[in-house]
């Protein structure tokens, strides 16, 4: 009888382990690959480049830009497969093959808050000082800080990500507001209770559990989490009394809801928003993308408008998210991989790309009132014309964002605890939970 | 020359060659090492290795280019708010795990033993199911049951009650009920088989003389099956245990790497976070080797308590 269970007790826990072993398998190393594109496949004598990204949509540039070039370099040709996985697998795997030694692509995108964890240590990209200083007075120079480090730059961003305020005119129009009236945070929230009185809708939403809300607000008032110093500033008056301000949006006027799903980037909210839920909603000009790939029936009318002002003069935008591409240092050719990204993202042509193909606002500013830009894609069609015109007037009102090594943790803080417990959970003061979040990330935050 | 060499090719037949080959793996002395040697060297490369290293790596600071050793540092900041709610969550968790992967598989198998139940066959199968789905499918189903829309199918059973819709995923409580959930409906179905394979192994001859001596089915339960059981019972709430403290899936189904408020945080969880999504990886160590010190004092303190280090009497 003993040996009987002692027997069902091996092979049971033989299996368990063996299932396992499996599961860990498909869901943690990779394997999931949601696509690849292969470019330049017939090319003679052509050198392998990989490129992993964790948005499709970034595929699409990448390949134009492998075939014009080829084109224009027939003696030096590339065949380049990008490959497309989810955004933590994406992340995780590439810094366990840059502290390992082996397994890097040759180009990777990475994604702002994660870029931080690339700059520690031994820094295993190549920097891209070559192809950025001829160029750099025709960018965004914040905008490269961002994924600098000790004057080297290693990151080639992909848009300025200048923070506007969508709104749906039809809902506008029923609640009888005419939103270029709208020029300052009272006149928005003013705007907001007529809304809410007059049409089904609520005014905007806020994210409970992602930064999409409290963050732009932050820096269009000239604050950050850190200061130019890497110390922490979160808890400072201006975070607190915007934190409340968001919370009165809320709970106080009424004028918000906490995101459906959360975040802007979740099912949840797109099936809201499609359907009139909100009357606005502040993000950056890069979240067109979402509109038009989910929520299509708002297409013709949305409305793209500068964000509404603090005080008379002040910003009425902030640069938010970001991407930036990099060139590893496990590339074997990394001098070629070097002058493709530039081919790919610091030409004039690779940034009006990025603007026709992907709907950013592309960093390099000379290329803003070029006639390309002004040529029919399929944004043009959802907005508006002149939405150009809006992002040109507002194109100098960016701060810089201060990225340091404990951006990760700190962002892990503002998602789960500081929006849940201040909005929902209604746990916290936005002074207590802003305090509480900062003097985590001044204890244990990263060890230097 | 030529000759010389081939003479003893022709004399030895070919047989005789495999023989010694055949010989030396069928000698006692030799084929138990080649059976095990598969198991010993996945063994040595995939488990003790990486285990020794943690080890390791939970005393150093790991940068690329720059690991160096920092002593306790990395067990000093384990003592933090974060890491608590983790252990927290996860001891709630094995606990509410143990006791309903227990008693509610037991009970069932008891059922689909009786020779009074019908369609044994079809509910066998249907308990047995969910065990063969991906958790991550089986989360996504019910992260849709049990969204927060007042369409979502929890919500709206709550509402034929006359009951308020419920924020399932944004509260502890429920968060937890969640994680329990998932869990529970995924692996009833297979404690339900190893109790079964026990029950069919107990002798009628007890049951016999059981009711010879008048015994009614609850204390044929209690005096018989229960303690013939007893062997099992120590194995499902230890494998029950084992995977609870080790549990990832169950969470990041529903909140993935980040849960509001920390609710669905568990340590594995917290590894995660640390060692991989904030490149932390020395301190992500650290946690692991905490939560394998946890396993075995839990295990060890929960087999001495079933009386399993006893001698078979």
């Amino acid at each position: 009888m003993k040996r009987f269970y002692l027997l069902l007790f091996s092979s049971a826990a033989a299996f368990t382990l063996s299932a396992c072993g499996g599961s860990e398998e498909t869901e943690g190393d990779g394997g999931d690959l949601e696509e690849e594109v292969v470019v330049g496949e017939e090319e003679d004598d052509a050198t392998d480049l990989t490129f992993w990204t964790f948005e499709g949509l970034h595929t699409a540039l990448f390949e134009e830009a492998a075939e014009s070039w080829n084109e224009e370099n027939p003696d030096d040709p590339i065949t380049l497969t990008a490959e497309v996985y989810p955004f933590d697998q994406m992340h995780n795997n590439l810094l366990l093959s840059l502290q390992s030694g082996s397994g890097a692509p040759d180009l990777a995108d990475i994604e702002i808050s994660q870029f931080a964890n690339y700059l520690e240590g031994d820094i295993q990209l190549e920097d891209m000082n070559d192809q950025v200083e001829p160029v750099i007075d025709d960018m965004v120079e914040e905008r490269l800080d961002i994924y600098a480090e000790d004057g080297n730059y290693y990151g080639i961003p992909s848009h300025v990500g200048l923070t506007v305020m969508f709104y749906n005119e039809e809902i506008m129009d029923e609640a009888g507001v005419d939103i270029d009236s709208i020029e300052t945070w009272d006149d928005y929230i003013e705007a907001g209770e007529q809304v809410v009185s007059e049409t089904d809708a609520t005014m905007t939403t806020v994210e409970g559990d992602e930064h999409f809300t409290f963050w732009p607000l932050i820096s269009q008032r000239g604050s950050d989490y850190f200061d130019e110093d890497g110390n922490v500033i979160l808890d400072n008056d201006v975070n607190v009394e915007t934190l409340q301000f968001i919370y009165d949006l809320v709970h106080e006027h009424e004028i918000a809801e906490i995101t459906p799903g959360g975040n802007h980037h979740s099912e949840d909210y797109y099936g809201f928003m499609n359907d009139g839920g909100a009357a606005s909603l502040m993000m950056p000009i890069w979240y067109m993308g979402p509109f038009v790939d989910h929520m299509e029936d708002l297409a013709g009318k949305m409305e793209i408008r500068p964000l509404p002002v603090w005080e008379e003069g002040g910003n009425r935008t902030a640069g938010m998210g970001g991407t930036g591409t990099v060139v590893t240092n496990q590339s074997e050719d990394p001098e070629l991989a070097k002058e493709f990204l530039a081919h790919a993202k610091l030409s004039q042509e690779g940034n009006i790309n990025l603007w026709r193909i992907m709907g950013f606002d592309p960093p390099r500013h000379d290329v803003w009132e070029m006639d390309e830009m002004r040529e029919e894609n399929e944004y043009y069609d959802y907005f508006h014309d002149d939405l150009f015109d809006y992002l040109l007037e507002i194109q100098d009102e960016v701060e810089d964002i201060n990225i340091t090594p404990d951006i990760p943790d700190m962002q892990n803080e503002i998602h789960t605890n500081v929006m849940h417990n201040v909005l929902r959970g209604e746990t916290h003061t936005p002074e207590e939970a802003l305090e509480e979040a900062a003097e985590t990330i001044r204890q244990g935050g990263a060890a230097q | 020359m030529n000759s010389s060499l081939s003479t003893p090719s022709q004399q030895i037949p070919p047989e005789k060659k495999g023989n010694k080959f055949t010989s030396f793996f069928n000698s006692k002395k030799v084929a138990p090492y080649v059976f095990v040697v598969p198991f010993i060297l996945s063994f040595l490369i995939l488990y003790l290795y990486p285990f020794v290293y943690a080890i390791i790596m939970s005393f150093q600071q790991v940068l690329p280019g720059q690991t160096e050793f920092i002593g306790l540092q990395n067990y000093e900041r384990l003592m933090n708010p974060t890491f608590y709610r983790a252990v927290f969550n996860t001891t709630i968790y094995v606990i509410c795990t143990v006791i309903i992967l227990v008693v509610v598989p037991l009970l069932l198998a008891v059922l689909l033993n009786s020779r009074l139940t019908k369609l044994k066959i079809l509910f066998r199968t249907a308990f047995f199911m969910p065990a063969l789905t991906s958790v991550i499918v089986a989360g996504v189903i019910f992260n849709m049951i049990f969204s927060e829309s007042d369409s979502a199918a929890a919500n709206q059973v709550l509402a034929w009650i006359g009951l308020d819709s419920v924020d399932w995923q944004y509260n502890a409580v429920t968060g937890m009920f969640l994680m329990v959930a998932l869990a529970s409906w995924r692996w009833i179905g297979v404690n339900i088989m190893y109790f079964l394979a026990a029950l069919q192994n107990i002798s009628d001859d007890l049951y016999e003389a059981a009711d010879i001596d008048g015994a009614n089915a609850f204390q044929k339960f209690y005096y018989v099956t229960l303690p013939a059981l007893k062997p099992i019972v120590i194995f499902v709430s230890t494998i029950t245990i084992i995977n609870g403290f080790r549990m990832f899936e169950e969470s990041f189904v529903f909140w993935e790497t980040s849960s509001p408020g920390n609710i669905g945080l568990t340590v594995v969880g917290y590894i995660y976070q640390a060692g991989i999504q904030q490149n932390d990886m020395g301190f992500g160590a650290a946690i692991g080797v905490f939560l394998m010190i946890i396993i075995l004092v839990v295990s060890l303190i929960q087999l001495k308590f079933f009386g399993a280090f006893k001698k078979d009497e």
